[in-house]
């Protein structure tokens, strides 16, 4: 009997929403305490700051250029590389219980074999999972959730907030107290939300294994991904009056202004509703109508959420616990990339290499029969070195086409083996605007540099040095005193830069 | 929002044979993938997709001199769709399968559009595999 794999992931969530980074809206003792038994990395980078990109990465361990997946709404194929399937032929049981997206979603002609194993009643095998069980941010679609709630509970289906408008652009109405957008008060009961219905399937499936089997489970949180919309018997938990603005937002509009125009163009024309370059903002809402109430709304209904997924996740240790499993499970926590969240006066996500969408709350408890000392490593590590830790943790080699590294354990074994740098790649084409991005981060900078596209002439770009500036409001990158170490860090970037897929795989949906 | 998508695949037959297939409307569900059926009557098509949605359609042109086909979805959820497959003799016994969508809603155009590319790597499969019976 070997180690056993809980890999959990929550979608869009910021690093400082976790009370073990410094977190002090959402209440989240469990992952607390894990990060307490284990290794919290403080400076993990995912390779891409949206879904399918990034969550291709972890299946893979490749880099956005190399499995291909160069933006949402291009499918990852169906036979591309897949740790899960490593673990499943050394002999593990696996599964998948919630947001996969590795295929499309706007699916009309059934296309993509994710969405369609709930409508056939099936559950899998995929991707090496032998249990695929989907869910995603409402009760739309043809995922297991939706079919769920559909068929036991009709009347709460109409609940969500509407996370496409009529014109299937991601839906830019207000709600809750404030207009924010996508805040909505949901009337669905706590126990029928995605969030408790993962930790139910995990734990279902869980209960299905025998006790001397090996398993990998990935639990894949959809919240606290935009819609804010958790259950509204739980929003009470967090006085959005009481909510402070977040460090990253600049409450003076001048002074907020002059930050946005210091960094390339993008930034500002979309700030202010001249330029809309990636589907998975709202088209129709314009960043400068931010108010700070709804921002702190916003923060309130996110932290909810980073709640209730908590609590969920301690629901599924227990049950863990008893099946007697806790000394040989390894815990793996993370998300598939951040949120703005007033960054700069900005939400949701986009091109913009920064940390509230590229610091990753990132954490590694190791089973605690294996006798790995709690740590925290500073150095950089991404998503990358997910699947060669999972095969690591299987007692197996990574395999070759995985590119990144087992996790270092402390500072010391990151130092061993050469844990310098990671890097984050973006690339968007969509209806004529497109936009190209570069990222490295290594010895405490983060360098961006930005290839020829719709606001871009390819001169452009963004060093931030991080510990003078951790939120990042100067951009060093035409700083004369910064010009030798912005040349050596684009230098090394192209360096480990693998090269885009060819031919480029095609995008078949908007996400 | 307006959007458009063009997707293109060169056929190692000629431009008829494509033609026979590609321009005949009752026989849609037979290349692209994820239509599971197709009815037509007139200038009325209904297609079945694979999620077990019936989409009405309008045949708008199916000109085998030009061998170009239009059709346009009349589901109220499109402000304007248009969907155009030509087949262009390269001359040399090979042909050019060309699928256009425009669209409002934009985001119909790219869902279309990345059907449509399956469709034309499935008619080429299919055309250039002997043993493949499409008829």
């Amino acid at each position: 009997m070997g180690r056993k794999i809980l890999f959990i992931t929550t979608d869009q969530q910021r690093y400082d929403t976790l009370g073990c980074n410094g977190g002090t809206i959402a209440r989240t003792p469990v992952i607390d305490t894990v990060a307490s038994q284990g290794i919290r990395y403080e400076r993990a980078h995912p390779q891409s700051v949206v879904c399918m990109p990034s969550r291709s990465t972890m299946l893979t361990g490749q880099h956005v250029s190399t499995h291909g997946v160069w933006m949402n709404g291009v499918p990852l194929p169906d036979d591309a590389p897949s740790v899960a399937e490593v673990l499943q032929q050394a002999g593990y049981r696996t599964a998948i219980v919630g947001k996969p997206h590795f295929e499309p979603f706007l699916d009309p002609f059934g296309r993509f074999a994710e969405n369609g194993f709930a409508s056939r009643g099936t559950f899998g095998p995929h991707r090496g999972f032998e249990h695929f069980e989907s869910a995603t941010h409402g009760a739309a679609g043809p995922l297991h959730y939706a079919r769920w709630l559909t068929s036991t509970h009709p009347e709460a289906v109409g609940m969500f907030y509407p996370v496409l408008d009529s014109s299937l652009e991601v839906n830019a109405m207000g709600g809750g107290d404030t207009g924010a957008p996508q805040a909505w008060a949901n009337q669905i009961p706590k126990e029928w939300y995605h969030t408790d219905w993962v930790a139910d399937r995990t734990i279902s499936w869980l209960d299905s294994l025998s006790v001397d089997d090996d398993w990998f489970c990935w639990m894949s949180f959809p919240d606290p991904h935009h819609p804010w919309d958790p259950p509204a018997s739980e929003v009470g938990r967090i006085d959005w009056h009481d909510v402070p603005l977040p460090a990253g937002y600049i409450a003076d509009a001048a002074e907020r202004e002059a930050v946005l125009d210091a960094k390339p163009a993008h930034y500002r024309a979309w700030y202010d509703g001249r330029l809309v370059s990636n589907y998975e903002a709202p088209a129709a809402w314009v960043p400068a109508t931010l108010t700070a109430d709804q921002l702190r709304e916003v923060t309130a209904l996110n932290a909810v959420e980073c709640e209730l997924i908590d609590e969920a996740i301690g629901r599924v240790l227990a049950a863990i616990s008893v099946r007697g499993w806790t000394d040989d499970v390894d815990i793996v926590f993370t998300t598939d990339h951040g949120e703005l969240g007033g960054d700069f006066g900005l939400l949701f996500k986009g091109p913009y290499h920064v940390d509230g969408l590229m610091r990753l709350p990132f954490i590694w408890r190791p089973a605690p029969s294996a006798g790995v000392a709690p740590a925290v490593v500073t150095k950089p590590v991404g998503h990358l070195d997910l699947a060669p830790t999972f095969c690591a943790i299987a007692g197996l080699a990574a395999a070759p086409w995985m590119e990144g590294k087992a996790l270092p354990v402390d500072d010391a074994d990151a130092d061993a083996r050469h844990f310098e740098r990671v890097l984050t790649e973006w690339d968007s084409e969509l209806f004529g605007v497109g936009v190209h991005a570069r990222t490295i981060t290594r010895d405490g900078y983060v360098c961006t540099t930005y290839l020829p596209g719709t606001a871009h002439d390819g001169t452009e770009g963004e060093l931030y040095d991080m510990a003078d500036d951790p939120l990042q409001r100067v951009n060093r990158w035409a700083d004369p005193a910064f010009a030798a170490l912005r040349s050596d860090l684009v230098a090394d970037l192209w360096d480990h830069q693998p090269p885009m897929k060819s031919p480029l795989p095609t995008v078949e949906a908007p996400v | 929002m307006y959007g458009s998508t063009r997707h293109e695949v060169r056929i190692n037959r000629p431009a008829a044979d494509v033609w026979a297939l590609a321009g005949d409307p009752a026989k849609l569900h037979h290349w692209f993938p994820g239509i599971v059926d197709c009815t037509v009557d007139g200038t009325s098509r209904v297609i079945v997709t694979g999620s077990g949605i019936p989409m009405p359609e309008e045949i708008l042109l199916c000109d085998s001199t030009q061998r170009r086909f239009q059709y346009r979805l009349t589901i109220p959820i499109f402000k304007h769709h248009r969907g155009t497959i030509d087949i262009i003799d390269l001359g040399d016994d090979t042909c050019l399968a060309v699928y256009s969508t425009e669209a409002d809603p934009r985001a119909m155009a790219l869902v279309i559009g990345g059907g449509s590319l399956g469709a034309l790597k499935e008619l080429k499969r299919q055309l250039e595999t002997p043993t493949e019976e499409h008829n």
